[in-house]
């Protein structure tokens, strides 16, 4: 049995995208009144939820506070039904930390921090069914970009000053061809993978991670690919933002 | 941007993981014909034509399209690969199938997808909105798609309506299942079966013979008799072999036994490695190649290995019990050692079926359809075919497919494929060679050619990036006469320093095939170019080989430059590679050089450059020799070719100038350096060449051929073994040295490519080097394409790709380059041999001075020097008294009547051609001198028969 063909002749994916099309995406603000901010994000079969508390004083040890600028505080944790295989994990794992201190890096480049010194701001996690926290309800590829996206709309809810959205996306590399916002299935046939997260407005990027051998030539394709998708994810979320402003203004009776 | 709808496909494998995909339905998939003004060009490029002309079918005369389904496509490629079926729709669904059940049919659809005159359609249907179906309850995945099939044909015949209704353009469904073809019909879809849409093509009536025969209807007239057992399933194989019950291994059939064959065993047991099976019923529809299941026999039904030769002459189908009592007449005669282990194959786990050559048996009914074809190859089974075009056929190679092996048919079933020509002729039985070898031969395709250069091609800025202009050096080229794929050129200046700046150019292929694109498939599938006696078949196009590439005098080409920096006694004091332009000054014939170098009155730049060169060169040989280098022998000859008849008209032996050994010299040198460099960048992945050195025991028989002649061979070391073979000469027999190297030629291993990652001995022993590569014929060798990449990355030149540094990837490679490499050489060697039996049919019988070469217990093998040729001398004949025979295995010497025969013995024969059998014609041999009465034959012309049966012969190739 041949593997799987993750780009066919006629230029189609597996489920059908072409090799620079995005999943569906579908998102929501506000989901959750008591929070600061919340957002829901679907890209297509990966559900992210994020809160966001904040800013506020410091809690726990001070000695953490920033003089000059507020802490962002991140944490992740993912749901146990979220993926294939029911696993209990713990928070605290490597994973989650890991994808922690990503998000903790992506938000600090993107939150205006010197605004609110010496206080906190949590994108953080709660074990599961927790209220609190930013989970992925369901993994079929491209986790970190749907919390990344996520949480900027959670953080835009809870009327945290940015310097821009910061969207991000997932691009892969298969023959030749980059492929932007991997799906599971093709993040599960080995190739190399680039998660970015890119601020659209001024082109910067607030983070880049890859963990495969991809070599230098093909980089700056792939790179240009997930930038495109991390646009595209862009305008999208925008139309997100104005919907839902335009609904409470509504809501306000203005 | 994305007009889609979200589906969820779900599937539970072990119930405990759920599988949730995506998949979008799109409505921008265009159905593919040229001037739809619904779909628009969208997408792809229109493959079909708007109005498909020229298929005059009597069952349906308006024009249509095809839409074939999975096993039409799986079993009918030959068909359709035809040039007549055009305009043909292939479903996503049914590429998908197709490549999940057949790679080598995959491969091939998707060569006629990609062929522009074919009109082939792949239609994404899957996700197409309108077309895509989900699996029903109770409904099984090949039901699904059999209905996907049908939905997106009828899709089609609606769609076409839309787009002219006057055109009356519709899609007829080909498929072969009865259930499928009543369904269709049912739903308003024209469907037919393969066999009757072919059969109303009036135009084209040659393509029914191609058609495979998978029809049940043909397979019911044959007598119901059960001559098989039947084959085991897979899932029951593999249990089998899990448990041990069952062994799997490779059907190897033998050549002269047509009711024998042995199976090697996989995995390394070493009792049981190769288990004999003899009979047709244990033989059990095996072809020669098959993987198969084989269950041991209790040892009391264990058989030793017949000597007997038995030729599949049986035109009777039935007459199986009269074959098993022939099967019978094998097993007489057990000595109880010989006893090997015995076994039946119980089933096929993979076929290995190719299409084979070979001629037709008429039937000897003469209205009959059925016939019988013998392959040429001894190991496969005789075919049965279908054909109307029996008397056309007859006496032509041709090749056929198998179909299949039923149960109760004595021959298995095939279909004619293609006609090669008439036996005998040069083309046809060049072809033969070819396709036998497994050598890919046919023209480059349209996909290959759209990735060469536009003509005229020039050298633009961009080239010019990362490449140095050695236009202004002396360079110049040495090859033999008429060679016009030049890829190697030299220069040698002196510095101002003193010292010396040699050059060695090579044609720069990797700049025009780049990675990845069909022309490097293509090539890297092909590996190298095959020279035949009259024929090349190139691995890359015309234009690149014998113009863009070819380093021809007075033109700028693009090469890759490896310079040294030498000293007058040839020490490399500097290496460099660069990418370059050069311009070469004179493309010479080793001849032409010789000559240069020689008369003292030539003084010109290219001249002093030649001698520069020679010297070195001289300095370079002297010091590889001191390092135990070998230089070994072999009878090569050329033929002179009648330059309007093309038959050869004469043999020519190689000749050897300084010239050659200095070209050689300076090749060498640049291999080498480029293998230190590229293994220096890549320790993992660097394509090298290695030699690795002979076990002692393949030495045995030249120690012992000179030992008989009082010589004493070294084996050692390699040094010691060159060493000893300079000494080993006989004033008065000058021609030995040249046959003990012959003959330690013969012991060698094969050279092979490995990827440096892989193994961890790089030695070559015949050039005494610690790591080779080969890097200076590009044009004729992919291996040299890709050191030529590794080289060009390493020293920046170039960016790399990722299957480069993949060391599975290039192992895989370096598999497929041994396995061309070895079969370039055996269509050589039989393309020789046919030359020689041409030569030999016009020349007549001749008598010649031959020595020794082997002794056997019942023949000798001799070698001509005069045609370089070798052959066998039998001293046992069928209908002739058996002439008294001693064989001495310690000398070795052969006893005949008196007579004794010693290896390097000079003896005279007789050359004649035996066209006995018409399919396998060979050089037969017979001794004139010495005289032996009753087996040597007098010298005058001899009135014997020369068209007797031929005799168990065996091949004495190593």
């Amino acid at each position: 049995m041949a593997g799987l063909e993750l780009l066919s002749d006629q230029g189609y994916r597996v489920d059908g995208r072409r090799a620079g099309e995005l999943r569906k995406i579908q998102a929501r603000m506000g989901v959750f009144a008591q929070a600061d901010g919340s957002a829901y994000i679907e890209q297509g079969n990966t559900k992210a939820l994020a809160v966001v508390y904040g800013p506020h004083e410091i809690r726990g040890s001070r000695s953490r506070a920033l003089p000059d600028r507020a802490l962002v505080n991140c944490q992740y944790s993912s749901a146990t039904f979220s993926t294939g295989e029911r696993k209990r994990r713990p928070h605290g794992d490597r994973k989650s930390c890991e994808m922690g201190l990503q998000l903790r890096q992506t938000f600090e480049a993107a939150i205006l921090t010197q605004l609110h010194p010496r206080s906190q701001i949590d994108i953080y996690v709660q074990p599961l069914r927790g209220v609190v926290s930013l989970q992925v309800l369901q993994a079929d590829g491209g986790t970190y970009a749907a919390c990344v996206n996520a949480a900027t709309l959670a953080v835009l809810d809870a009327g945290i000053p940015m310097r821009d959205f910061v969207c991000a996306c997932s691009a892969g590399f298969v023959d030749g061809t980059a492929l932007a916002d991997l799906s599971h299935v093709e993040e599960a046939a080995g190739g190399p993978q680039l998660a970015l997260a890119l601020l659209p407005a001024s082109g910067q990027i607030a983070l880049l991670e890859m963990d495969a051998r991809l070599h230098e030539d093909h980089l700056e394709w792939v790179l240009e690919a997930a930038a495109q998708a991390a646009r595209d994810v862009h305008t999208l979320l925008d139309r997100v933002v104005r919907q839902h402003v335009h609904e409470a203004s509504i809501l306000l009776g203005d | 941007m994305l007009r889609s709808k979200t589906f969820l496909k779900k599937t539970r494998t072990g119930g405990v993981m759920k599988i949730v995909r995506e998949h979008y339905l799109r409505d921008d998939i265009g159905c593919g014909a040229s001037g739809c003004a619904e779909c628009g060009a969208a997408h792809g490029g229109p493959a079909l034509e708007p109005r498909p002309q020229d298929q005059a079918s009597s069952l349906w005369p308006r024009p249509h399209y095809l839409l074939p389904d999975t096993n039409v496509l799986l079993h009918q490629i030959d068909v359709l690969e035809d040039p007549a079926i055009r305009n043909v729709i292939v479903l996503q669904t049914v590429l998908q199938e197709v490549r999940n059940r057949s790679a080598p049919v995959y491969k091939r659809i998707r060569d006629v997808t990609n062929n522009q005159e074919k009109h082939f359609y792949t239609f994404t249907n899957e996700h197409h909105r309108e077309t895509y179906v989900e699996q029903e309850q109770g409904e099984n995945a090949n039901d699904r798609n059999d209905r996907a099939i049908r939905v997106a044909a009828k899709w089609y015949n609606e769609h076409l309506k839309k787009m002219s209704a006057e055109n009356q353009l519709q899609v007829i469904f080909i498929t072969n299942d009865r259930k499928n073809k009543e369904k269709a019909v049912e739903e308003g879809i024209p469907a037919f079966t393969c066999e009757e849409y072919i059969k109303s093509l009036t135009a084209n009536p040659e393509l029914i013979d191609r058609l495979a025969c998978l029809s049940e209807e043909g397979n019911e007239i044959e007598s119901g008799k059960i001559i098989f057992t039947e084959h085991l399933p897979l899932s029951k194989l593999q249990q089998g072999i899990k448990s041990g019950i069952y062994l799997q291994g490779t059907f190897r059939a033998s050549r002269e036994n047509y009711l024998e064959a042995t199976v090697w065993i996989y995995g390394d047991t070493e009792e049981n490695k190769e288990i004999i099976v003899q009979g047709l019923k244990h033989l059990n529809r095996a072809i020669h190649e098959d993987v198969v299941a084989v269950e041991l026999l209790p040892k009391s039904q264990w058989v030793a290995p017949s000597s007997v030769v038995l030729q599949d002459e049986g035109q009777l189908e039935d007459d199986v019990d009269k074959e098993e009592e022939r099967a019978h007449m094998l097993k007489t005669a057990i000595n109880e050692k010989m006893l090997k282990p015995t076994g039946r194959v119980v089933g096929i786990i993979k076929r290995n079926w190719r299409p084979y050559c070979g001629m037709l048996s008429k039937s000897d009914i003469k209205e009959s359809r059925r016939h019988l074809f013998t392959p040429a190859d001894k190991r496969i089974p005789r075919i049965r075919i279908e054909t109307r075009q029996a008397s056309v056929l007859e006496g032509r190679r041709i090749i056929v497919a198998i179909d299949g092996w039923p149960r109760n048919s004595r021959y298995p079933n095939g279909h004619f494929v293609r006609n090669l020509g008439d036996v005998g002729e040069k083309e046809t039985e060049t072809e033969v060679l070819l396709l036998e070898h497994d050598v890919p031969h046919q023209p480059f395709s349209q996909a290959v050619l759209s990735f060469l250069p536009k003509m005229p091609w020039s050298i633009t800025e961009n080239d010019m990036k990362n490449r140095e202009d050695l236009r202004h050096l002396c360079v110049c080229s040495v090859d033999p006469p008429g060679c016009t794929d030049i890829d190697d050129a030299l220069h040698c200046r002196e510095l101002t320093n003193g010292n010396l700046e040699v050059g060695v150019h090579i044609a720069d292929v990797s700049h025009f095939i780049r990675p990845g694109n069909a022309l490097d498939q293509e090539s890297a599938r092909r590996g190298t170019t095959v020279y035949l006696c009259e024929k090349r078949i190139d691995m890359v196009p015309e234009l690149l080989s014998s113009n863009l590439c070819s380093l021809r005098c007075d033109v700028d080409r693009l090469a890759f430059s490896c310079i040294w920096e030498m000293n007058h006694s040839a020490e490399i004091l500097k290496t460099r590679f660069t990418k370059s332009v050069i311009n070469s000054k004179a493309s010479l014939t080793y001849a032409e050089a010789q000559m240069r170098i020689d008369s003292a009155t030539m003084n010109d730049d290219i001249t002093i450059s030649l001698r520069g060169l020679n010297k070195l060169a001289k300095i370079l040989k002297k010091r590889r020799i001191e390092k135990g280098a070998l230089t070994l022998s072999s009878p090569e000859v050329r033929f002179h070719m009648d330059s309007e008849t093309h038959d050869p008209i004469d043999l020519q032996t190689k000749e050897l100038r300084e010239t050659n050994s200095m070209v050689e010299e300076f090749m060498l040198l640049a291999n080498i350096s480029v293998a230190k460099k590229i293994h220096e960048e890549f320790s993992e992945h660097a394509l090298l060449r290695k030699h690795p050195a002979p076990p002692p025991s393949n030495y045995e028989i030249l120690v012992k051929a000179a030992k008989s002649k009082n010589l004493e061979i070294k084996t050692d070391t390699a040094k010691s073994l060159a060493d000893s073979l300079d000494r080993a000469e006989s004033p008065a027999f000058p021609y030995l040295n040249t046959l003990l190297r012959i003959l330690a030629t013969r012991c060698m291993m094969q050279a092979v490519y490995f990827c440096s990652g892989m193994d961890s001995d790089f030695h070559h022993y015949g050039l005494a080097s610690p790591i080779y590569t080969h890097f200076t014929s590009p044009i004729r060798r992919y291996a040299d394409i890709i050191v030529h990449r590794l080289l060009a990355v390493a020293i920046g030149a170039d960016c790399t790709y990722p299957e480069l540094t993949d060391k599975h990837k290039l192992a895989d490679i370096c598999k497929n380059l041994n396995f061309r490499h070895k079969m370039a050489q055996y269509a050589q060697r039989a393309s020789v041999a046919f030359h020689t039996q041409l030569f030999f049919k016009n020349k007549g019988i001749v008598s010649e001075e031959a020595y020794i070469l082997f002794v056997r217990k019942n023949a000798i093998v001799v070698l001509i020097p005069k045609y370089g040729l070798e052959g066998t001398v039998f001293f046992e004949e069928k209908d002739k008294p058996k002439p008294q025979l001693i064989y001495d295995d310690e000398t070795p010497s052969l006893k005949v009547e008196g007579t004794i025969f010693h290896v390097f013995d000079k003896v005279k024969v007789k050359i004649m051609l035996d066209s006995s059998n018409l399919q396998h014609q060979k050089i037969r041999m017979a001794l004139v001198e010495p005289q032996i009465p009753g087996i040597s034959i007098p010298n005058e012309i001899s009135n014997m028969d020369i068209n007797e049966p031929e005799e168990k012969r065996r091949k004495l190739e190593k």
